[in-house]
């Protein structure tokens, strides 16, 4: 009796103040689009950014008279290093081969193999590149370096390279990150803005309920009710913009632009019930809270 | 939010209460038991005075007038009696309750226990006259049932059959003020406070308000009117309180009139050529 009751009540109201209910659902709905198509956006950005960090590695070449005995006692230090992940091997006929494949012509002058044995060394997070370098690599002082192994000819020192696609990636994540609170921040306001002026054209109404002896849930219940239905009905409608936009537009650019395509990004029916709920809960919450000034009487 | 069950036995507890004044056969003010009281009650608006150290009581089962010039506090009374407002200093007690003690949570509970006219209506405008008296009933947790047997009721006695489905914006001034005592009265409140229930209203209508607020006041409900209406005051011979600037300065336990009366000859008096009758005052 109660349920139905809040339920009529709910429908009375959206019916009889159609306006603000509506300027509520269209809020609802313009800031979901936003968020639909912002989130995948965020997600493919830092997808790409990480994917790029993980690029991040050292090189180590190895002498040009290491012997197999060499090879594999270096790669055991390596592996004990702290800060390593994995360790790949590039015997000097794969990196010959790699080469010519990229450049045939210059590779076809050359009578013998130039190129070193070489580990490529995978630092288990990107930032801790220059850690694993400076023990591949360590310094003795006075800008001196002494080799971890004797079979080490050298180590990439792409020190500045490393720091510039570090520093770039941190940013764009960072800002990904900053940008989407930023914009949770203003949908949560612009919907709670919106319900607080439709509640603020029926506070009397409300101020007279409470007059007559109504308690505080008794008139909040229909307004959350109200809540529930505006914002279901804005993410849906939201929702199905998105969808038809994801099928005609996104899907067959998919093949040739990889940044849709990347594998973080997050799959359509976690995103239907993301906004699902955000715009539920947001117009329900915010129509309740709204609510509480005006019932102090 | 109270459960259901909670809300059930409140309601029967509040019937029982009812019933327990309803039988007494007699609307004489019982000694003792005073339904008001305010002592020394004072109410500071920024600047203006609403009230200033006023003092009275109102025993159960009278049928009070408020009565002052305009801006001199009778509003602010009714006001600081349904918790509206705050007092800045002074108590005020109703049924014994001091309000100041009342929580915020249980004011709604003490509300329903008083049926309130208000000077300005204040109907629901989303609602039809029907809805109007019914949401007194649906706040306590009235069920349809109820609501279908008392609203067309008190509807009736206040005249407003024929506008059942009008929208509060649809009703003249004092159909509207109508509305408002219907919906004061349908949960049979001990205490019916009334401020300008006339106002609007030509002599007539007003004569049949002030006969529906006696009605209403012999089944043992207590009545407190505020109102401008001299003449219908010098009328009714009831007790008068007047107000000036937020001071009481008259309390006229106008002994003069028959208690027991019938509403009809209310009405015939009330009706009589206006001039007070040989052997008042
Ligand atoms: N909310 C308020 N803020 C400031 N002053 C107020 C407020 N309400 C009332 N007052 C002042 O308090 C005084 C008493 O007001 P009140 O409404 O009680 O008068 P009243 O006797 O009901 O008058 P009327 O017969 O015109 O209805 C007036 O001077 C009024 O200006
Ligand atoms: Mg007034």
């Amino acid at each position: 009796m109660r349920i139905g009751f809040f339920l009529r009540e709910a429908i009375r109201a959206t019916r009889r103040s159609a306006a603000p209910s509506f300027a509520a659902l269209a809020t609802v709905l313009v800031t979901l689009l936003v968020l639909g198509v912002f989130i995948p956006i965020v997600q493919a950005t830092n997808g790409a950014a990480n994917s790029v960090r993980g690029r991040v590695m050292v090189d180590a070449y190895l002498k040009t008279d290491a012997t197999g005995a060499d090879v594999a006692r270096v790669r055991g230090e390596i592996l004990a290093l702290p800060h390593v992940s994995r360790v790949v091997y590039v015997s000097k006929q794969q990196a010959l081969a790699q080469q010519r494949k990229l450049d045939p012509a210059a590779y076809a002058l050359l009578g013998s193999n130039p190129l070193p044995d070489t580990f490529q060394v995978i630092p288990d997070n990107p930032g801790n590149v220059l850690l694993v370098r400076n023990e591949l690599m360590i310094p003795t002082g006075g800008g001196a370096t002494r080799m971890l192994d004797p079979a080490i000819q050298s180590v990439s020192n792409r020190r500045t390279d490393t720091k510039k696609i570090l520093e770039v990636t941190n940013l764009v994540t960072i800002t990904a990150a900053a940008l989407s609170v930023l914009l949770v921040i203003a949908s949560v306001l612009l919907i709670a803005n919106t319900i607080r002026l439709s509640l603020y054209a029926r506070r009397r109404e409300v101020e007279v309920m409470k007059l007559v002896g109504a308690t505080d849930w008794f008139i909040r219940w229909p307004f959350v009710i109200e809540g529930v239905v505006v914002g279901a009905a804005g993410a849906l409608l939201a929702l199905a913009v998105l969808g038809v936009a994801k099928v005609a537009l996104l899907d067959p650019l998919a093949h040739n632009w990889t940044l849709i395509a990347a594998p973080h990004t997050i799959a359509f029916p976690a995103l239907v019930i993301v906004l699902l709920a955000t715009g539920v809960l947001v117009s329900a919450v915010g129509s309740g809270l709204s609510l509480r000034r005006f019932l102090r009487v | 939010m109270p459960s259901r069950i909670d809300i059930a036995s409140r309601a029967r507890k509040r019937s029982r209460d009812l019933a327990a004044q309803h039988s007494q056969p007699s609307p004489q003010p019982s000694s003792g038991r005073k339904v008001i009281e305010f002592r020394g009650v004072s109410k500071l608006y920024a600047g203006d005075v609403g009230l200033d150290h006023a003092t009275f009581s109102i025993e159960r089962g009278e049928f009070v007038f408020l009565v002052g010039s305009t801006g001199s506090g009778k509003s602010t009374v009714m006001r600081l009696l349904i918790k509206e407002l705050e007092p800045t200093s002074g108590v005020i007690r109703v049924a014994g309750h001091d309000l100041a003690d009342i929580g915020r949570r249980r004011v709604p509970y003490f509300r329903r226990n008083i049926g309130v006219v208000f000077q300005d209506f204040k109907l629901l405008p989303n609602r039809t006259v029907y809805d109007n008296v019914a949401y007194a009933l649906q706040v306590t947790g009235g069920t349809r049932k109820e609501i279908r047997a008392k609203v067309p009721d008190i509807l009736r006695l206040t005249g407003l059959s024929t506008k059942l489905h009008n929208f509060p914006h649809q009703l003249s001034g004092g159909e509207q003020q109508r509305v408002s005592v219907a919906r004061a009265f349908v949960n049979h409140p001990p205490l019916l406070l009334a401020d300008e229930p006339t106002g609007n209203l030509d002599p007539e209508t007003s004569i049949d308000i002030m006969r529906l607020l006696y009605r209403i006041n012999r089944t043992g409900t207590t009545v407190l009117v505020a109102t401008h209406d001299q003449a219908m005051v010098d009328k009714m011979r009831r007790r008068v309180l007047e107000l000036a600037e937020g001071r009481i300065v008259r309390d006229e336990a106008a002994g003069l009139y028959t208690r027991d009366e019938t509403t009809r000859d209310l009405a015939r008096r009330l009706r009589a050529p206006s001039g007070r009758p040989p052997g008042l005052e």
